[in-house]
């Protein structure tokens, strides 16, 4: 018996035309190929798919979660990319 | 459903309640606390991963497992349509172990660890699966009543506080209905039917009801994870409630089929605004548990001879892949 797993693939499906590809999971797979038809098999049984995409997990590169804070605060203090930072009259329209 | 908890071996202290005083843990459970959803890579205390495999692994173990007391009767389907739905709704069963065994190996464990815990019997099932399925309404009251009360046990955990296991449990949740139903249907058409018929599914609701209400696992004063896990936001309510409100639902059910539920003390309450009902008898539970049920041996052995005359697939499909990868470098180069 043994014990070697088959790699790891993470799922993406677009749900249809006009949406992106969305992460649904992830499954085992020989190889890329099986990985597709497993996707197909595992997540769209009841038509939830018009398109999928397969990427072996040890390809995906994450940023850490410990250094969320560091990472995201560029964007924290910049409020004025925000439409709502602008005062507009009420009387001037159509902005 | 089927996590009934009760992998808990007398004297196992391995998951005390903690809360923990380090900042880590303290703010863990601010985060838990605000209803913040933990993902795969946050840090987390030992013991929430612990109770997380331990539950998701179980819970996709019952999955897996429960194909086989339904699976007995897909080449026996009374007609073709019962077959084609019976054959997808056994397919649903090893998609939703399949998303769960996922979401366990999330937290940092291996798919061959986990079915190695299970064949090993290590790992636990739900007891439900151990008894069999010996006539055609056995089909209809799973659905209607194994499926049912997974259902009021799968709710809740759509909003468990581990990301990939609630994710996994929405997808579940969506693809249950549509087994309820059928089992439903199934004991309506046999209960609409020939006195023999209708005889056949009062005998399989007198069978499964009692197992059905053990799949809440034990009754709350005898739950020993059940308090650390409701403060870390696993389990969202009480075995004892939820069981309550599978009883509720359910009679009227029974009453609109016109079977007789196997219990003489089920009566509306007035007061409470709930049914009450007769104990259940904890000890056949455990010895279920203990691997002591009508079916808990040919299962494992079902499981187990499975996997051992698919590894040859599973290495030959490694090897092509293998195969072709090498070949396909070759020709690059």
């Amino acid at each position: 018996m043994s014990s070697r797993d088959w790699p790891l693939f993470e799922v993406f499906i677009r749900s249809r035309n006009g949406l992106s590809h969305k992460h649904v999971g992830s499954l085992h797979a020989a190889d890329a190929g099986m990985a597709l038809e497993n996707a197909r098999d595992v997540y769209t049984r009841r038509a939830e798919g018009v398109s999928i995409w397969v990427v072996p997990s040890t390809q995906i590169v994450a940023s850490d979660p410990g250094e969320k804070d560091a990472f995201f605060e560029p964007t924290a203090d910049k409020i004025y990319r925000h439409p709502t930072f602008y005062d507009i009259p009420d009387d001037v329209k159509n902005i | 459903m089927y996590t009934q908890g009760l992998d808990v071996k007398p004297g196992d202290k391995a998951i005390p309640l903690e809360s923990g005083t380090s900042e880590a843990e303290q703010g863990f459970q601010g985060r838990i606390d605000r209803d913040d959803r933990i993902e795969p890579k946050d840090w987390m205390p030992e013991g929430y991963r612990k109770t997380l495999i331990r539950q998701i692994s179980q819970h996709a173990h019952s999955e897996v497992v429960g194909m086989l007391p339904e699976g007995n009767w897909i080449t026996r389907a009374p007609s073709l349509r019962r077959k084609a739905v019976l054959l997808a709704k056994v397919q649903d069963e090893a998609g939703h172990g399949l998303y769960l065994y996922s979401a366990a190996e999330t937290l940092g464990v291996s798919r061959a660890e986990l079915v190695e815990q299970l064949l090993s019997g290590k790992a636990k099932y739900s007891s439900i699966f151990n008894y069999p399925t010996t006539t055609w309404a056995d089909i209809g009251a799973i659905g209607w009543l194994v499926d049912g009360a997974a259902i009021m046990n799968q709710i809740p955990l759509c909003r468990c506080s581990y990301g990939p296991y609630a994710r996994a449990m929405i997808r579940i949740c969506k693809e249950e209905s549509f087994h309820q139903r059928q089992g439903y249907e199934i004991m309506l058409a046999l209960s609409r039917g020939s006195d023999a018929q209708k005889a056949m599914a009062q005998d399989a609701l007198d069978r499964w009801w009692w197992p059905s209400l053990m799949m809440f696992g034990p009754s709350d004063k005898d739950s020993p994870h059940s308090a650390q896990s409701m403060r870390w936001g696993i389990k969202r309510i009480s075995n004892d409630d939820l069981r309550q409100k599978f009883v509720d639902v359910t009679v009227p059910q029974a009453e609109y089929l016109g079977l007789k539920m196997p219990d003489p003390d089920l009566a509306w309450n007035e007061a409470r605004g709930h049914y009450d009902f007769g104990a259940i008898d904890w000890e056949e539970l455990k010895q279920v548990i203990s691997g002591n049920g009508p079916c808990n041996k040919s299962r494992m052995k079902a499981r187990r001879d499975a996997h051992a005359e698919g590894a040859w697939v599973r290495e030959a499909a490694l090897a092509h892949a293998e195969k072709r990868r090498a070949r396909a470098l070759k020709k690059a180069g």
